[in-house]
């Protein structure tokens, strides 16, 4: 807890107004020619010398991506993404780092500012950390006391080449390459994320953390993660992005994998805070990202936790398929939009198997002129006898100049299933904003302490080190937004 | 001390305070009586600064510091306490935390060093102690689920925690029984002393039982009608408000 | 005959009304079709699939529609295959029926609205002044259909200015058919427009039903549906509310069973401040019956103060029905109180135990129970003779052994 909470006043001393996470290194990008083509994924490829198979995955990917249209079904606008005006492939220029000594010091302290705990903080903190800066994993820690258990925590780059036959196995496994137009686009292009293998019985011991970080002008960054809990293992990962500011718009299209084994559990938790672009609406992140979890085993169990503060565009969906009997899916979102952003947020439940269940607790606050969307569906399948599943969306709007909106599907092919669903919008009272500054609260620590209590039944799911950062996030992300 | 002088305020169009005058050296307590609609709430909202209500003439100042000027935090930080007739429920906000964002609220304004959760923790269990109040008051959400009762009775531990030098009591014993009472009344004497003074609005006689008053004054159509020691309370309680509106 | 082979052989000029009108509506139509699970508005109801092997033709005559005709001492306004029947209709001062060429001003982009548009044959205006309280009517459409046959009527109702009406409409038939209407409700201000409606069609029929319902300000429009009729089945239902202090209130119940597929889609804008909204669907699904609820409730930026308020409540009662409900908030203005509520389930184990623990035979349970779950939505069903057109289609349901 301590690292984080750090973290936090570091840079609030660093910077004052405005996106209080955004600077920028100078560290020369080797970068891939703009565009993209079957020569770029094969560059992409060859760079990081990937066996022929994961290849022609690309390519088949890339081909479908070719075939396939933007959806335009949620709730955001933006300007025609030009996607042959954007990199498909920027790393540091230097190789992979083999120890910390030798990754690059300009990196090192910027991760300093950020305060990630990348060295003896690390250590304090208990986390292990997989830094990615733009799209190469740069340094990794803790790989020793967890190759101990068995974990196998690393880039999925090393992972290609270090566990091939668990990558043949499991990539593309949850999210098939064609899955939508950006899980395809990511599936030909994917530059580099984290993977992490439990082995079976195994608890990892200590909570896995990745910090991404968007560095690149006009790059587009295309992560690529999976998580696999083998029988009777569990792991908790943090995912927590801050990215420097810029005034042009940056797409991300990031695919994550969940894959749970009989009795396994996997924790995902996420704190996104990239840029969301000025007050006006101008620049920050387009966020198109696929997060699935396959509940494969019996009684497993995939948890997806998120607080989403950044980005000019969400785009995001982490969905639980619930194959194994008893399996169930949890997903505990707070989205918060200011200023012009948009986000169109939510969850697939898929109930396959009996007596599956499954829980969604959606907080979405809408302020400035942004729009926020709580997107799900509940799709209960004729064998998922005995299924359950519990939705709660509550939205709360700050302001008289943006939207808040909930669009729920529910279907139910099952008899003996049971799904309940409430959805709920109010704003926050006069009464209680005079109670709170009634005590000596000013104003925006009133909302704060509002909009915290609005999201706790989310918030409370974080791990401790994530939820004092997300409490200040959101406090901080709604600044101005009253009075 | 606080003073105010000829203060006149409306809710919309309507007139509810017909000009106050009203002078209460520190260390005392005062307490307000009056009929339903005398206009003693609007008069705890307005020196406390809520929205609705529109100050038309006169003035209130409270050590010097003209508090009608300032935002309600601000009038927190100037050691100004009201407790609500209806405290306002926050869902999900935990009652501690609450209440220690707001002791450090006030100390930051004060420029006084704010306190660290342990040392709030160590304190604000003190104070559930001396109110003989149930220990889970500090871990559940802000007034969420309490009765009538026990949301006085976290306004009283409030007002300990945050010890105020000017505590306005509004109403605090409607709904209480005998025991609650006591309670309440035991929080505002255990702050008795030269820096703090009180004004409590009540209806009743029973409250002033508990709380002897220096000085009662009854507020009627938006004016202090009269003004008097301990036994203008039990007057009234003997022969009602008939007849003072007139005066 | 496929649709558009259909529509390239009617004689426009044989109709009332411009021919060009119509014409200009068959291109509307054509522009889109019928509508598809493509379409999100139609997500779970594919019409394309259910129509692709009609063979649509124009009524001709009435057969025995007049059969069916509902036993009522109240005035009837009556349509038989689409036709205004004046021999079963009752004259009333502010009643003009008409051949189906009155022009429909909302929703023409809509594809069903404009296939309506093209072909009506009949139809009726209600104009009730302000401040009268013109009683009950029933609008009964009866169908006999021997081929397969496109019945298209479209209604306009206004209700002036303090004024009221209850409506019981009744939809029943023979055959294989596809009866598409259009109605279109003004209610000016303070008016009041009690509107029930009875989908009784034909085991085989298609049902498609486009309401437009505008409320000016303290107006109010109460409405229940009794989805139960037809093979596939559709009731849209557009509400605007237009001034302050209206109010809205939408019953629905859908009793459905065999193949039966029936879908209940509303769209709610609040465009005014204080206004209110109520909705309550219940579905009762057996056999591999398929149910569909659609909910919107929009909240413009001006609506301030809007109470919105949904809830969506379907039994499976087999284990091969299916339920598919979207009910969506889209929310543009903040001091508002909004919510939706949906529950899915069949009926409670531990209930039906209770009932049957006290010597309530199972099926008798089942009926206790059913009847309890609908009467959450019948509830609001204040007109005596409303009631009982439903509580006997209740009552019929459960005499075929509710499955």
């Amino acid at each position: 807890m301590a690292a984080v909470t750090e973290t936090i006043e570091t840079i609030d001393r660093l910077t004052d107004g405005g996106y209080k996470f955004g600077f920028e290194t100078n560290i020369e990008m080797d970068f891939a020619p703009k565009g993209l083509n079957e020569d770029i994924v094969r560059l992409i490829s060859a760079k990081k010398g990937e066996p022929e198979w994961l290849l022609e995955w690309r390519l088949k990917s890339y081909r479908a991506w070719l075939t396939m249209v933007e959806p335009n079904w949620a709730r955001i606008r933006h300007p025609r993404i030009d996607y042959q005006d954007l990199y498909y492939y920027a790393a540091p220029k230097r190789a992979a780092p083999k120890s910390l000594a030798d990754v690059d010091p300009e990196l090192i302290s910027m991760y300093d500012k950020l305060g990630i705990p990348l060295n003896e903080r690390a250590a304090l903190a208990g986390v292990a950390v997989d830094a990615v800066f733009d799209s190469v994993s740069v340094a990794t820690t803790f790989r020793e006391s967890l190759s101990k258990v068995g974990v196998i925590f690393c880039s999925i780059s090393e992972a290609v080449r270090e566990h091939p036959e668990l990558i043949r196995k499991y990539l593309g496994s949850v999210v098939p390459a064609g899955d939508n137009y950006f899980s395809a686009l990511n599936s030909a292009v994917f530059s580099d994320g984290s993977f992490v293998f439990i082995p079976r019985g195994v608890r990892c011991p200590m909570e896995l953390s990745t910090y991404f970080r968007i560095n690149a002008r006009n790059t587009g960054q295309f992560e690529r993660t999976l998580i696999i809990a083998e029988e009777g293992a569990s792991v908790s990962y943090l995912e927590g992005c801050t990215a420097p500011m810029r005034d042009e718009n940056q797409l991300h299209a990031a695919v994550v994998e969940l894959v749970a084994l009989d009795e396994a559990s996997i924790k995902y938790s996420t704190v996104q805070n990239w840029y969301p672009g000025d007050a006006q609406g101008r620049g920050g992140i387009y966020n198109f990202v696929t997060k699935r979890g396959a509940c494969r085993g019996r009684k497993s169990k995939i948890s997806w936790t998120q607080v989403e503060t950044g980005s000019a565009i969400t785009w995001k969906y982490p969905s639980c398929i619930l194959q194994g009997e008893g399996s169930s899916g949890e997903f505990y979102s707070v989205a918060l939009t200011n200023n012009y952003q948009q986000a169109d947020t939510g969850t697939k439940m898929i109930h396959l198997a009996p007596n599956t269940t499954s829980t969604i607790i959606s907080k979405g606050i809408s302020a400035g002129h942004s729009n926020n969307t709580y997107r799900g569906l509940v799709r209960i399948m004729p064998r998922a006898h005995g299924a359950r599943n519990f939705t709660q969306c509550d939205s709360l709007l700050i302001g008289n100049q943006c939207g808040a909106h909930t669009v729920p599907y529910i279907e139910s092919r099952n008899q003996s299933a049971k799904v309940e669903h409430e959805a709920t919008t109010s704003k926050i009272a006069d009464d209680q904003l005079f109670y709170c500054r009634s005590r000596g609260l000013s104003t925006e620590d009133a909302v704060g302490l509002l909009v915290n209590g609005f999201c706790r039944d989310v918030l409370k799911e974080l791990p401790m080190e994530f939820a004092v950062e997300a409490q200040k996030l959101l406090a901080v992300s709604l600044e101005g937004s009253v009075g | 001390m606080l003073e105010i002088k000829g203060l006149t305020a409306t809710i919309g169009d309507k007139k509810i305070l017909r000009g106050i005058n009203l002078i209460m050296p520190d260390g005392e307590i005062h307490a307000i009586m009056g009929p339903n609609g005398a206009g003693k709430s609007t008069l705890s909202y307005v020196l406390s600064g809520r929205e609705g209500y529109t100050v038309t003439g006169g003035s209130a100042t409270f050590n010097g510091q003209d508090i009608l000027a300032i935002e309600p935090e601000a009038r927190a930080a100037a050691g100004i306490f009201l407790a609500f007739q209806y405290p306002v429920e926050l869902p999900g906000v935990g009652n501690a935390n609450f209440i220690r964002t707001a002791v450090n609220a006030i100390r930051r304004a004060r420029g006084v060093p704010e306190l660290d959760a342990v040392a709030f923790l160590k304190e604000a269990r003190a104070a559930i102690k001396s109110l003989k109040m149930p220990d889970d008051m500090l871990k559940r959400n802000v007034n969420v689920g309490f009765s009538g009762g026990e949301k006085k009775r976290n306004e009283i531990l409030q007002m300990a925690l945050l010890k105020p030098s000017l505590a306005l009591l509004d109403e605090t014993d409607s709904g209480l029984d005998i025991d609650a009472l006591k309670i309440v009344a035991d929080g505002v004497n255990a702050l008795r002393g030269p820096a703090f003074s009180a004004l409590v609005i009540t209806h009743y006689q029973r409250l002033l039982d508990h709380i002897v008053p220096d000085r009662v004054h009854v507020l009627a159509a938006g004016q202090i009608v009269r003004s008097g020691g301990p036994e203008l309370a039990r007057e009234l309680e003997a022969h009602g408000y008939a007849g003072l509106e007139a005066a | 005959m496929n649709v558009s082979d259909f529509l390239d052989r009617i004689d426009f000029s044989a109709l009332a009304g411009p021919a060009q009108r119509r014409v200009n509506a068959v291109e509307r139509f054509r522009a889109q079709g019928w509508p598809t699970r493509a379409d999100e508005a139609w997500h779970y109801t594919d019409l394309r699939g259910r129509l692709k092997n009609f063979e649509f033709a124009l009524p001709i005559g009435t057969g025995n529609a007049f059969g069916m005709m509902p036993v009522t001492s109240s005035p009837c306004v009556t349509f038989a295959n689409g036709r205004y029947a004046e021999t079963h209709s009752t004259t009333l001062s502010f009643v003009t029926p008409h051949g189906g060429d009155v022009a429909c001003e909302a929703g023409s982009d809509l594809p069903m609205v404009a296939v309506n548009a093209a072909i009506a044959t009949g139809g009726a205006l209600f104009n009730v002044p302000n401040d009268v309280d013109a009683g009950t009517v029933f609008l009964v459409s009866l169908a006999d259909a021997a081929n397969q046959l496109a019945i298209a009527s479209r209604h306009r109702i206004s209700v002036g200015v303090g004024a009221s009406l209850t409506l019981i409409e009744i939809s029943r038939g023979m055959g294989e058919y596809l009866h598409n209407s259009v109605i279109e409700i003004v209610l000016a201000k303070g008016a009041m427009l009690r509107h029930y409606r009875m989908q009784d069609e034909a085991a085989d029929a298609v049902h498609v039903t486009t309401i437009f319902v505008d409320i000016a300000a303290d107006a109010k429009y109460e409405s229940f549906i009794l989805n139960y009729g037809a093979r596939l089945s559709r009731n849209e239902v557009h509400v605007s509310l237009a001034g302050a202090g209206g109010e809205v209130s939408l019953g629905a119940a859908q009793l459905l069973s065999g193949m039966q597929h029936g879908d209940i889609t509303t769209i709610i804008t609040h465009d005014a401040p204080h206004c209110a909204s109520r909705q309550t669907v219940k579905s009762v699904l057996g056999g591999a019956a398929r149910g569909v609820f659609q909910g919107r409730i929009k909240v413009a930026r001006a609506a301030q103060k809007t109470d919105g308020y949904q809830m969506n409540q379907a039994l499976l009662l087999s284990p091969d029905a299916e339920i598919d409900c979207k009910p969506e908030l889209e929310i543009f203005a903040d001091d508002v109180k909004c919510s939706h509520g949906a529950t899915i389930g069949a009926l409670d184990p531990e209930q039906m135990f209770y009932l049957r623990s006290r010597g309530i035979p199972e099926e008798q349970a089942r009926v206790i129970l059913i009847r309890a779950f609908l009467d959450g939505a019948l509830e609001s069903v204040a007109d005596q003779q409303a009631r009982a057109v439903f509580e006997n289609a209740i009552e019929a349901w459960r005499l075929k052994g509710m499955s």
